[in-house]
């Protein structure tokens, strides 16, 4: 009976402890998920209820050039963005990571600064870099094209530049990443090799590499579920255009709702979105699963 | 070494040092920028400092909204981080360290919501907030952000590490489950509570898709929303826009410089990678 009664009692502490947390979670979480599937088989506007319409809005999807428009803008930014910014990220970890004490800590700094900055102070900073008549970049830009290129205006230059601007800004998130891999690795195994006579070349590719792999991994899945969300740095510097050719999925969330007032079809890119990103989550939990054994 | 490793290491060490130059350049160019006159920011692009005038600094502090900005950014950063530290502690204790029916689905749903993309809620966020009056407040500003799943799973993981014989010392000792908390558990997690708080913080300095879309106001906007509205009010002044996104960024830069080991700690063991 006592036992009962303190098993009961510690429950109710428990429910106590979760409550504020859970509440929060079901209001703000939860609920906003479930609205969000609802609303995507309706008409609604944004604000105010509308009919139930079945899958209306999903048919409308497939024939909507715009929507077809952003998904192979976001597939040609995350071609421009993943690996690259992987393969950067790894080149800078090992370049710091030779580097001792304060020489190593500064370095480190000066790479994982930007990191930490609110993407409109970094949009501004590269918006005023590359202007097209003051652009501190321009000269640079003109001895590759042969003139000077308003690039945020300009279809071909637009998404590589912002993929440009993205992976300085965050890539010191990955370099870090790479940098905690590799002190992971136990030193014995690079003195191990270096006994049999391996050059440099020969200790990445048997040692670093295979052991860096589940790092490798993370970084690759954590950008394709980043750089699948993009948002912030397009509405910034380019607005969707020019003539649509960086126009991405959640702008068009964004616009369909706040500009178009289509809160139930924005709901089924919404929801769109949500499952593309929940499937690469999934793929990103297997592998990592793999890797921990 | 060998004079072949040591010049080898030396040019390595010059290649390193300029890829690092190169990528902090475009900080040191809004720094420099800022520091000269209009004139001379269309006019003369030299590479090198050549003025030293705080006019921009000072014209941005007192024609623009930035201190209004920063206020509602220092408010809203403050309360989210407090409030996310404290509803996960509780929560991830108890999942932790009391046997009570459905930890186990708990915790699943918070694993699974660390999965999910909030931007794709914004909608629907935006909707209750608008039911619920929020529009242009700060608790319109604050509740959607205050859903950090990963801060729970990284308390979990720290508190199932802590040895079990320091909680039946503490349960002998007479003390209830809240008193244990924040006198055994939260002083012994202190290092990754500060690391936790920091990130949460520089997290929600830096949003921008939310505050945007639920502040149209000038007055209730958050510095990062609020600085692009210096660039449609005055047109092209690159230098007091540039002074305006370096202040903008000093608070997250110098919070990051004070507690670089902390904020690195804070990202390595939040994404799974213990170094």
């Amino acid at each position: 009976m006592a036992m009962i009664e303190n098993r009961r009692k510690k429950s109710l502490i428990a429910l106590s402890m979760v409550a504020p947390f859970v509440i929060t979670f079901t209001l703000f979480f939860l609920y906003p998920v479930v609205e969000m599937v609802r609303l995507s088989f309706t008409d609604a506007p944004l604000i105010g209820p509308g009919n139930w319409v079945g899958f209306d809005n999903y048919v409308k999807l497939i024939t909507d050039r715009l929507f077809i428009t952003s998904l192979k803008n976001n597939g040609y930014f995350i071609l421009l963005t993943v690996v690259p910014t992987t393969i950067i990220a790894l080149m800078i970890a090992l370049a710091v990571n030779r580097l001792k004490g304060g020489m190593q800590a500064l370095v480190m700094t000066l790479f994982f600064l930007p990191y930490v900055l609110p993407v409109s102070v970094v949009t501004e900073i590269w918006a005023w870099m590359l202007d097209f008549q003051f652009g501190v970049l321009q000269p640079l830009i003109s001895l590759i094209s042969g003139k000077p290129v308003a690039v945020f205006k300009n279809p071909y230059w637009v998404m590589p530049t912002v993929a440009v601007v993205t992976i300085w800004w965050t890539n010191g998130f990955n370099v870090l990443l790479f940098i905690a891999g590799l002190r992971n690795i136990p030193k014995e195994l690079y003195e191990a090799a270096a006994l049999d006579g391996a050059t440099s070349f020969q200790r990445f590719r048997r040692v670093t590499w295979p052991l860096l792999w589940p790092v490798t991994a993370l970084v690759l899945t954590l950008q394709l579920i980043l750089q699948l969300k993009i948002f912030d740095q397009i509405y910034l510097l380019s607005q969707g255009g020019p003539f649509n050719s960086s126009y991405v999925l959640l702008l068009k969330v964004y616009r369909e709702a706040f500009q178009l007032n289509h809160g139930g079809y924005s709901s089924a890119v919404a929801t769109v979105l949500f499952v593309l990103i929940a499937g690469v989550s999934v793929l990103q939990f297997q592998l990592l699963r793999i890797r921990r054994g | 070494m060998s004079p072949a490793r040591k010049t080898e290491n030396i040019i390595l060490t010059l290649i390193t040092l300029t890829a690092a130059a190169v990528w902090i350049f475009p900080l040191y160019w809004a720094l420099i920028t800022s520091i000269r006159s209009e004139e001379r920011v269309v006019s003369n692009a030299s590479l090198l400092p050549d003025e030293f005038q705080l006019t921009a600094y000072v014209e941005a502090i007192f024609n623009t909204k930035i201190m209004t900005w920063y206020f509602n950014s220092v408010g809203t950063a403050v309360i989210v981080t407090v409030v996310v530290i404290l509803f996960s502690l509780m929560c991830a204790y108890a999942i932790s360290q009391i046997r009570f029916p459905g930890r186990r689905l708990l915790y699943g749903i918070v694993l699974a919501s660390f999965m999910v993309p909030t931007q794709a809620l914004v909608v629907t966020q935006f909707i209750l907030m608008h039911k619920m009056g929020l529009i242009n407040t700060w608790g319109g500003i604050i509740l959607p952000q205050l859903i950090v799943p990963v801060v729970i799973i990284v308390y979990k993981q720290f508190f199932d590490a802590v040895p079990k014989e320091m909680r039946e010392a503490a349960v002998l000792d007479g003390g209830g489950e809240y008193t244990i908390l924040f006198k055994v558990y939260l002083p012994l997690n202190w290092g990754i509570t500060t690391a936790l708080a920091i990130i949460t913080f520089i997290g929600v300095w830096n949003a921008f898709f939310w505050p945007f879309l639920i502040v149209t106001s000038e007055d209730m906007m958050t510095i990062p929303v609020g600085i692009t509205q210096v660039n449609d009010a005055f047109g092209v002044h690159y230098a007091r826009l540039m002074s305006v996104a370096l202040l903008a960024a000093m608070p997250v830069a110098v919070a990051y410089l004070v507690f670089q080991k902390k904020v690195t700690e804070a990202v390595m063991i939040s994404s799974g990678v213990k170094g």
